[in-house]
């Protein structure tokens, strides 16, 4: 049993389709990381009492656990607290709870990485706090901030897959069910790693390039 | 909760099974990581080229689709490995494939005069590599080699759907057997952070042991950890 072009054609409408759910998916996913992991790394940088020290643990907790766990526990423990929500939407939360436990750095890492010069050149001039941010930090901060999120972005698209466990209709999922029902693997299951290949490379030299683009020549 | 402590010994059993995969996952990775790491800096175009495509093939697709690929697919060309061979090898082959980027950068990134030096006296491009550019180059490439040791860690979990008794299948079967399943997951969840931490305290002194400035202070575990990107996505 070999290659079968024939066949490979046939399945490609719906695992199109799949691709599809994947990347709706990762879009509300990485909406609520970009969200979320704002408001973490906001609390964290002011130094809230407790509030700060129970999301710096969280923060941990997320990045040390497998996200295949994450998703399986979500799934099956949500139910028996009346929580009844679609495996889709279970997915989606778990992902950009997940995400935003990285993204919550960048935004921190960002900050910090403008030189220390450009808050005290803004002290020295006395601009007042706001213009300080708006147009002194921040605009710089963007420049290492985006491309680091752009990965992320191309992570957690590739991440999604690992929701077909959890019965996401996804572009996996969509390559597994046709292999169980026709009895022939290879042409769903390589259609699908090209699929992910044909997204997240061509991103990745994208963001490669807006890096490039956004570096500040020191 | 007292149901799980009878299921106790099945979640031990488990958890050795992903400690192995770890072990042997992160050996052949470091492996692979070195051979198409240096292969990548060949001067040679031939060389360079397949080294290039491995490293960009396993970095942009999903492991669990690599995992199912040479689990279900493989066999269709007549190669077959068991579940547990299999993901020990996908494993390795896709945290090499990151862990190949940051040997490839922290050897590009030595200073120009290591090599002009080199070649001042009279010392070859092989020698060069191993006794002067791979040596200074391994504080460079501890921090990230560290967050790709956690995930490879965390993805021995999805071995669990090739059908690898690793501790996350016993932690589902169990759920299975006894309906706990708040308490179950709790108990994955904490015994994966347990292991994680773990790993990051042993990456943090191997960290400052082969630090060139040892007189720096130490940063606290915490912040450290933090301060990691996930493995590879910054690369």
């Amino acid at each position: 049993m070999t290659w079968n072009s024939e066949f490979a054609l046939s399945i490609l409408p719906d695992l199109l389709r799949g691709l599809w759910i994947t990347i709706q998916a990762t879009m509300a996913a990485i909406t609520i990381a970009l969200v979320l992991g704002l408001v973490v790394a906001v609390v964290r940088y002011l130094r809230i009492p407790v509030l700060s020290q129970v999301f710096g643990f969280f923060v941990l907790f997320i990045r040390g656990t497998p996200l295949l766990v994450q998703a399986y526990a979500a799934f099956f423990i949500l139910p028996h607290y009346g929580i009844v929500l679609s495996a889709l939407v279970t997915g989606i939360i778990v992902l950009g709870i997940n995400y935003s436990a990285y993204t919550a750095e960048v935004y921190r890492a960002g900050i910090e990485d403008v030189a220390k010069g450009q808050w005290e050149a803004a002290t020295a001039l006395s601009l007042p706090g706001r213009p300080t941010w708006t147009r002194i930090v921040l605009p710089q901060a963007v420049r290492s901030i985006v491309p680091m999120l752009g990965n992320y972005w191309i992570q957690m698209f590739k991440d999604s897959a690992i929701l077909s466990v959890i019965t996401v209709a996804e572009v996996l999922y969509v390559g597994q069910t046709i292999g169980g029902s026709e009895f022939r693997f290879l042409e769903p299951l390589t259609i699908v790693g090209l699929l992910f290949l044909a997204v997240s490379y061509p991103a990745a030299v994208l963001i490669r390039r807006l890096e490039r683009r956004l570096a500040i020549s020191r | 909760m007292s149901t799980i402590i009878d299921y106790a010994p099945r979640l031990w059993e488990g958890l050795v099974v992903t400690l192995q995969l770890l072990v042997l996952g992160s050996l052949l990775a470091l492996v692979i990581a070195f051979a198409a790491g240096l292969t990548r800096l060949s001067r040679h175009r031939l060389v360079r080229l397949p080294a290039a495509i491995f490293i960009e093939v396993f970095r942009g697709t999903s492991m669990i689709v690599q995992l199912f690929w040479f689990f279900y697919a493989l066999p269709f060309l007549g190669i077959e490995l068991p579940p547990f061979e299999t993901g020990v090898v996908v494993l390795a082959l896709n945290e090499g494939a990151y862990a190949a980027e940051i040997v490839r950068g922290a050897i590009k990134s030595r200073p120009a005069g290591q090599t002009e030096a080199c070649i001042a006296l009279g010392i070859g491009p092989a020698k060069r590599m191993r006794r002067i550019l791979i040596p200074q180059s391994i504080p460079a490439m501890l921090p990230p080699f560290g967050n790709v040791l956690v995930d490879l860690f965390k993805n021995t979990s999805l071995v669990a759907t090739i059908t690898v008794l690793d501790l996350t299948y016993m932690g589902l079967e169990v759920r299975t057997n006894t309906g706990e399943t708040t308490a179950i997951f709790a108990t994955l969840l904490v015994i994966y952070f347990v292991v994680s931490l773990l790993l990051w305290v042993l990456m943090n002194g191997l960290e400052r042991r082969f630090a060139i400035d040892r007189t720096k202070k130490s940063t606290r575990i915490k912040s450290w950890i933090l301060s990691q990107p996930r493995g590879g996505a910054g690369a």
